[in-house]
């Protein structure tokens, strides 16, 4: 053995020191993270009373993307993606009650998060919020990892599995539509208003205007208001939203869960110097004496 | 762009000479009407509010020359033109163009046929419209047809030279149709590669809609213009849409009907044609909102037979009939995906039946092992001990 004892300890202790270093740092960035609505945060509210199932905003979504069609389960023939593909950044889906038989169309996207887990999940920046609040994409910066894909409480980021160089995909909500003027396609094009684009603000005034307004009409809250943290796509309908694939999440986003855990166990730093010492002195204790009987026994 | 072209110089207005020969108002304004259904847009003759803004522009335009030629051909685009329903609009045709040579309606026959296309050629030498219907040989000197004792490549080329445009009517004249079709024993081919210096405009279908060669040809003589061309020189207004996005069956692509065999129940309920071989996704004409014959519903799938995709190049005559079509701009269909995709269970006995197999496996396994244990333990002890 060429390490020495006091070799050892020295290792030990500048680790310490750095970890302690990044630990403080990281901790001071996370406490003036500010999570909560970006003052032009915009966003989508999608109403699925009013939606009539066209699937306009799906042909409007593939062509403003470049998105090829989901050809997969139909041989050719239709763009028929069953869920949210590396080939659909949108879909429109189908709910019916099998007691009642009433229906409700849901149309699945993106979020876009106030606090959005695939962003604390990437451990490279390539998703990111940007000025709009919108979770945006970088493939630069992108290696293929997945975290994002398993953060999402929404399921939404998808990779493309077909492809040797594979990227992720999801909704931007047309950001680079929205840089040059325009809103997102799908708002653009649908023929009854079931979705449109604004600023979160109003979009959620105009939300709670309409329940006020039609009180017998819709499930009586604002799906996106406070679920996860609060979500800049707004959702309104007249089936509970867990029926539409819309989990009844608690109001705290998934970040918040994680940075808690940490802020826990590296509060101080008192867990981990008091775990490393413990190890320390337990190597320490159990360390055989040169010369010993013990340590004679075995060599040849 | 349009171009600009001079019109012929014939004394008589078109409307002087309905007047002449007893034409009603009434029917040429029904004709005016039938175009303006033919060509809805993207012409500018028909882009008026009225029939009768049409008919005043036609009626005081001159009646434009036509030679017509046949070379390789069924004589079909000239059957499109004269079977119309009603006798009289075929005639009215013909009293608005003034059709001054043309093999199969004239009644001149031999030399006296030739003098007339000479003396046409004469008369309204470069200002006559080329109709062009069939294709042309072209291999071993054009020696597979022979008109007046000269190949149909010499006499393409003399009455080309003194026409002011060229209209290619049928497949056959714009890229070769059926004679073209593999082996290609003659060589034919359209008229498109044959002239280079000369407006061309390709009406081709087996056989096309007489009202785009209509259309086509008054706009000429009341404009002096040709209407605006796609690349493959068909008029836009005609060709500018897929027979499968405007199809009257559409309904039943969408929603996943469709006719299995011919007669099957489906075909007789006329449900979609695609997997009978329809190209209507890969054809643009305007068949499926202009019917022939001024009947609604007298076109191929309107009569329960596949699109044969006649006016595109790529797919008549050289893939198989009953061969599906490939669909370029792919659209969803009538049905949803489920909100949450239904998993099958697995069944309480199936998982006991696991278990019990699985628990075998690993008893085994243990008893296995304690008798490998115990192998070792014999060896050992008769070995002799070292130490």
């Amino acid at each position: 053995m060429g390490i020495s004892r006091r070799s050892a300890l020295k290792v030990m202790a500048a680790a310490t020191a750095t970890m302690v270093g990044t630990a403080l740092s990281t901790h001071e960035t996370q406490a003036a993270a500010v999570v909560g609505p970006a003052p032009d945060a915009v966003g989508m509210l999608y109403d699925a009373t009013r939606c009539v199932g066209c699937k306009a905003c799906m042909v409007a979504c593939n062509e403003a993307n470049d998105v090829t069609p989901d050809t997969s389960a139909s041989d050719g023939l239709w763009d028929m993606p069953l869920d949210l593909s590396e080939h659909a950044k949108n879909i429109i889906k189908l709910y019916r009650d099998p007691g009642t038989g009433a229906q409700s169309f849901v149309k699945r996207q993106c979020m876009h998060c106030l606090d959005p887990a695939c962003v604390g999940a990437c451990m490279l920046g390539a998703l990111q919020k940007n000025e709009k609040g919108i979770v945006s994409y970088n493939p630069d910066y992108c290696v293929g990892c997945r975290y994002c894909e398993m953060g999402c409480p929404f399921n939404v980021i998808k990779f493309e599995w077909s492809r040797a160089l594979p990227k992720m995909v999801k909704c931007e909500l047309c950001r680079h539509r929205i840089a040059k003027g325009q809103g997102p396609a799908c708002c653009e094009v649908c023929p009854v208003g079931a979705v449109i684009y604004g600023k979160r603000s109003d979009l959620l005034a105009d939300a709670h205007q309409r329940l006020a307004q039609n009180p017998g009409r819709y499930v009586p809250n604002v799906y996106g208001e406070h679920e996860v943290g609060g979500t800049q796509v707004l959702y309104l309908a007249h089936v509970d939203f867990e029926k539409l694939g819309l989990p009844a999440y608690s109001d705290e986003s998934v970040p918040t869960r994680v940075r808690t855990i940490q802020g826990t166990i590296y509060k101080g730093f008192v867990a981990p110097v008091a775990l490393y010492g413990l190890l320390a002195a337990m190597v320490l204790r159990n360390r055989e004496k040169p010369g010993s009987a013990k340590a004679k026994e075995g060599q040849p | 762009m349009p171009l600009e072209l001079e019109t012929t110089h014939d004394p008589e207005t078109i409307g002087q000479h309905l007047v002449r020969c007893g034409v009603s108002r009434r029917k040429f304004l029904e004709l005016c009407a039938a175009l303006m259904v033919a060509a809805p847009f993207g012409l500018a003759l028909t882009d008026k509010v009225h029939a009768a803004d049409i008919a005043r522009a036609v009626a005081q335009a001159r009646r434009p020359s036509v030679i017509w030629l046949h070379f390789q051909d069924c004589t079909g685009c000239t059957e499109t033109l004269l079977r119309t329903s009603k006798p009289d609009v075929a005639e009215l045709i013909l009293h608005v163009i003034s059709l001054d040579y043309h093999e199969t309606l004239m009644a001149a026959a031999g030399k006296d046929a030739e003098d007339a296309l000479h003396s046409a050629m004469e008369q309204n030498a470069g200002k006559y419209v080329l109709v062009v219907e069939g294709s042309i040989p072209r291999k071993d000197q054009g020696i597979y047809m022979k008109l007046a004792g000269k190949p149909a490549l010499q006499v393409l080329d003399e009455v080309s030279k003194q026409a002011a445009a060229i209209i290619a009517i049928g497949s056959c004249a714009s890229w070769g149709g059926i004679p073209s079709a593999d082996p290609n024993p003659t060589g034919a081919v359209g008229v498109d590669a044959i002239i280079k210096d000369k407006p061309i405009v390709n009406i081709p279908g087996c056989p096309p809609n007489p009202y785009t060669l209509l259309g086509t040809v008054l706009q000429y003589v009341t404009a002096g213009t040709l209407p605006e061309l796609d690349a493959l020189k068909r008029p836009k207004f005609a060709y500018d849409r897929d027979i499968h996005d405007h199809c009257p069956r559409r309904a039943h692509f969408d929603a996943g009907r469709f006719a299995r065999s011919f007669g099957d129940a489906g075909h007789r309920e006329g449900w979609c044609l695609f997997h009978l071989g329809c190209k209507g996704p890969e054809t643009h004409a305007g068949c499926s909102t202009r019917h022939f014959n001024e009947i609604p519903d007298v076109w191929p799938i309107g009569i329960g037979a596949p699109c044969f995709g006649c006016t595109e190049q790529p797919l008549a005559f050289r893939v198989p009939m009953f061969q599906t079509a490939k669909i370029h701009e792919v659209t969803p269909p009538d049905t949803y995906a489920p909100v949450y995709t239904p998993q099958g269970n697995i069944s309480p006995v199936a998982t006991g039946v696991a278990g019990l197999i699985g628990g075998a496996l690993v008893g085994a396994g243990f008893m296995a092992s304690r008798k490998l244990g115990s192998a070792d333990d014999v060896k050992s002890e008769s070995k002799p001990k070292q130490e």
